[in-house]
């Protein structure tokens, strides 16, 4: 039997396990939205901008593991979708943005809303295609998913003209895919990892440094036995958060530029440096000439070229982490470092994550830390970008995979709300807080109405500090205080979530935060809290950029608050 | 010394737009490409691609890494190393006058170059040869007036009977394919 291209298109998802699309219709894919109803298990969550569907497709893979699926009309449909494709390509998040193109016959005559998609998002994808006869849909199909999800993940666009969509052909989804280019290397070369396992056995101040590569790769469980077998401090990075539970005795929790002072400065002083499924980001590593100047480097990834791309390293090991690690774990006896770990513990009490001081006002800290034991810990927190995300990064304790999604190589303001929305669908079952800037929510907040009208049940934290704070934060230390077009004046987010029927409360006391916390979570459904805080609060510690790592500004008041000091885990 | 002039052989799939994949990438990471060429090669469906880069070891080490990365790419080396074969064909059109004339025609044996064109008032001259025959013919010739220069850019094969690039990926990190 013959089917359309928008039919094999609809098989061919649900061959690959596809249960949710995230989509905006529009001339090109009509025929595809027209072919929709027939196939219901594909559920179709309108979004109120492209944007907002490609973060909601990552939000969605992140939490899942799964390929996530966007979908978008032809020109600004596809343009639209370019900020949430290029943060899936920095954070290696596996989706498939499939976008329509105008009809053949149009193609390159600049024809009502074309764009070359395939040639913008050269750069930011891991591959893409035009597709330009039917026959070829499903071998593209498999291809774009297969790429997407195995090796370094990443976005894979599939544009489509719209008579593509229309034409008839016999539906064959192929078994395999032959790509003779691609064939990510999986294995550790076992010289490299007894090579691996001899520095790691020989060294008296080791770090481990874990990132999302551990996420993705499912290494959490050969993670923690490397680190308990050989008793090694554990640091993440910022995406790597929650690939290590936060709790645990050998956690010393993020690095970086606004990581613990501790973590950034066992990373200083270490003489191994065991860095898995990282990518030597400079927000994680700052000044490169200063970055762990005593130590080797082991550095474990899957995509060869990270290997020597910022830091020099004395043992590469290009694998699947995962595959990685039970080779080496293999060849890790039993080891103690009773001494480097008294001393990591030591600069831990010495210079602990301090919150500044007890104030009438909201603090953000707070907020956070009261999230964290509203929740138990166990919520997904989906963040902003700015001040919001490092407060959340530092002030929540991540104990299980997956539980801290937020936007790292790109720093998109903008990716909380619709990549929460992503993150719910995919685990209905967790429960799910942004935590936005009041900034950043508004880059996006329509979404609040795709939220109401799929009743998709993320509670939002708007951490609304009256100013793009970290940014003003940097002009207060670096631009003598002047604050050009960072002061924001907000909208009432209550009454404007009330607007789009998501029930809202706003916090301004201290002795509020927990309540409505409680009542948040309480309601069944959407819920935004307007958090009134501090207004020119800072995140600390604080790496300056061009600095290295061991130059760490801390907390210029020390007035520790009691919850602070209890919790540090 | 070090040379900082790197050869680089690449297989590729035959598709629209992997030219574009490659260059766009030398571009957005800020490698100097020297030279480029392109035809087809033995296997149907595959493109054979020379480049020449500059630049440090490391740098010419990531490109070709990040090359490997281009999913059309099938195998990327750096053959500089080896015992290669490079040409490269160029076109001089020079300035010849009856006086000098048969000077220049002199070089062109001299250098085992053909003359393809004659008109009243140059010459245009070919050329194979590895890229510093072609500069020193070039240094010659420029005494006439040279009137204009195509070339091609390098390509090249490794000697022997092993193929290049499409035997094993010449790497340092111990990665089998990228
Ligand atoms: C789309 C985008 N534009 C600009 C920036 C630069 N930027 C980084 S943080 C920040 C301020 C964020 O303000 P807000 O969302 O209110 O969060 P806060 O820092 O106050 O928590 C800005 C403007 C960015 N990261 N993303």
């Amino acid at each position: 039997m013959k089917l359309t291209g928008a039919q094999i298109l609809c098989e061919s998802l649900l061959k690959e396990g596809v249960d949710v699309i995230f989509g905006f219709p529009g001339g090109a894919v009509l025929p595809l939205y027209d072919t929709l109803p027939q196939y219901p298990a594909l559920r179709h969550i309108l979004v109120r901008h492209e944007q907002g569907a490609a973060h909601a497709a990552d939000g969605y893979a992140r939490v899942t593991g799964k390929v996530g699926v966007c979908l978008a009309t032809s020109g600004p449909g596809a343009s639209n979708l370019v900020t949430g494709i290029a943060n899936a390509h920095l954070d290696s998040v596996p989706i498939v943005a499939i976008t329509g193109q105008v009809a053949r016959p149009f193609i390159g005559k600049d024809a009502f809303q074309e764009v070359d998609i395939t040639g913008i998002t050269l750069p930011i994808t891991k591959h893409n295609y035009l597709v330009l006869e039917v026959e070829s849909l499903p071998r593209v199909i498999k291809e774009a998913f297969y790429l997407a999800r195995t090796g370094r993940p990443g976005p894979v666009l599939i544009d489509i003209p719209r008579d593509v969509f229309l034409e008839q052909t016999e539906f064959h989804y192929p078994q395999k895919v032959e790509i003779p280019g691609y064939k990510p290397t999986l294995q550790g070369h076992p010289a490299q990892i007894k090579k691996a396992a001899d520095v790691i056995n020989n060294a008296r101040k080791p770090v481990i440094i874990s990132g999302r590569g551990v996420l993705i790769s499912g290494a959490f469980a050969e993670l923690k036995q490397l680190a308990e077998m050989a008793q090694i401090p554990v640091i993440t990075t910022l995406l790597g958060i929650s690939s290590f539970p936060e709790s645990h005795i050998l956690s010393y929790g993020m690095m970086g530029m606004h990581g613990m002072a501790y973590a950034n400065m066992a990373v200083d002083a270490c003489d191994l440096l065991i860095a898995i499924g990282m990518r030597f980001d400079d927000r994680a590593t700052s000044k490169v000439s200063g970055f762990a100047p005593n130590a080797r480097i082991v550095h474990i990834d899957i995509d060869p070229a990270e290997i020597g791309k910022n830091v020099r390293v004395d043992v590469p090991i290009v694998g699947d982490v995962k595959r990685v690690l039970v080779a080496l774990n293999k060849l890790i006896p039993p080891a103690e470092h009773i001494d480097w770990i008294h001393q990591v513990d030591e600069w831990r009490r010495q210079h602990p994550l301090v919150v500044p001081r007890t104030s009438k006002k909201v603090l953000p800290q707070y907020v956070v830390h009261k999230l964290y034991e509203l929740t138990k810990g166990e919520a997904i927190i989906v963040t902003g970008v700015g001040q919001n995300q490092m407060w959340a990064a530092q002030h929540y304790w991540y104990d299980k995979p997956n539980s801290f999604i937020s936007s790292g190589g790109l720093g998109t303001m903008g990716y909380g709300l619709p990549a929460a929305m992503g993150a719910k669908v995919g685990c209905p079952d967790r429960i799910v807080w942004c935590i936005d800037g009041d900034g950043s929510f508004q880059m996006t907040l329509h979404e609040l109405a795709t939220i109401h009208q799929d009743q998709i049940a993320v509670k939002i934290a708007v951490i609304n500090n009256g100013f793009l704070g970290m940014v003003r934060q940097w002009q207060q230390l670096f631009y003598g205080k002047r604050y050009v077009a960072t002061p924001l004046t907000c909208p009432d987010f209550v009454k404007l979530a009330d607007a789009y029927c998501v029930p809202a409360l706003r916090v301004e006391k201290k002795e509020e935060v927990a309540p409505a916390i409680q009542q948040a979570m309480k309601h069944d459904g959407p819920f935004l809290i307007d958090f009134v805080v501090e207004p020119e609060e800072n995140v600390y510690p604080f790496v300056a950029p061009g600095t290295a790592l061991s130059q760490i500004i801390e907390e210029p008041r020390k007035e520790v608050t009691a919850w602070s000091q209890q919790s540090t885990p | 010394m070090v040379p900082t002039k790197h050869t680089l052989v690449a297989l590729v799939e035959d598709k629209p737009g992997v030219l574009n994949r490659m260059v766009s990438l030398f571009r957005r990471r800020g490698f100097n490409i020297a030279s480029i060429a392109v035809g087809s090669s033995e296997l149907s469906g595959f493109s054979r691609v020379t480049f020449v880069v500059d630049g440090p070891l490391a740098m010419v080490e990531q490109v070709r890494k990040q090359l490997g990365k281009v999913v059309d790419v099938v195998k990327v080396s750096d053959i500089t190393e080896e015992n290669i074969v490079i040409r490269e064909l160029a076109l001089v059109k020079v300035k010849a006058t009856s006086a000098t004339r048969s000077e220049i025609i002199q070089i062109v044996d001299v250098f085992r170059s053909d003359i393809v064109d004659v008109a009243q008032d140059s010459l245009t001259i070919e050329v194979t040869g590895a890229e510093q025959k072609i500069e020193s013919l070039l240094d010659l010739l420029r005494t006439f007036g040279i009137k204009e220069i195509v070339r091609t850019g390098c390509i090249a094969m490794t000697r022997g009977g092993a193929g290049t690039a499409n035997g094993s990926t010449k790497g340092r990190d111990n990665e089998q394919t990228p």
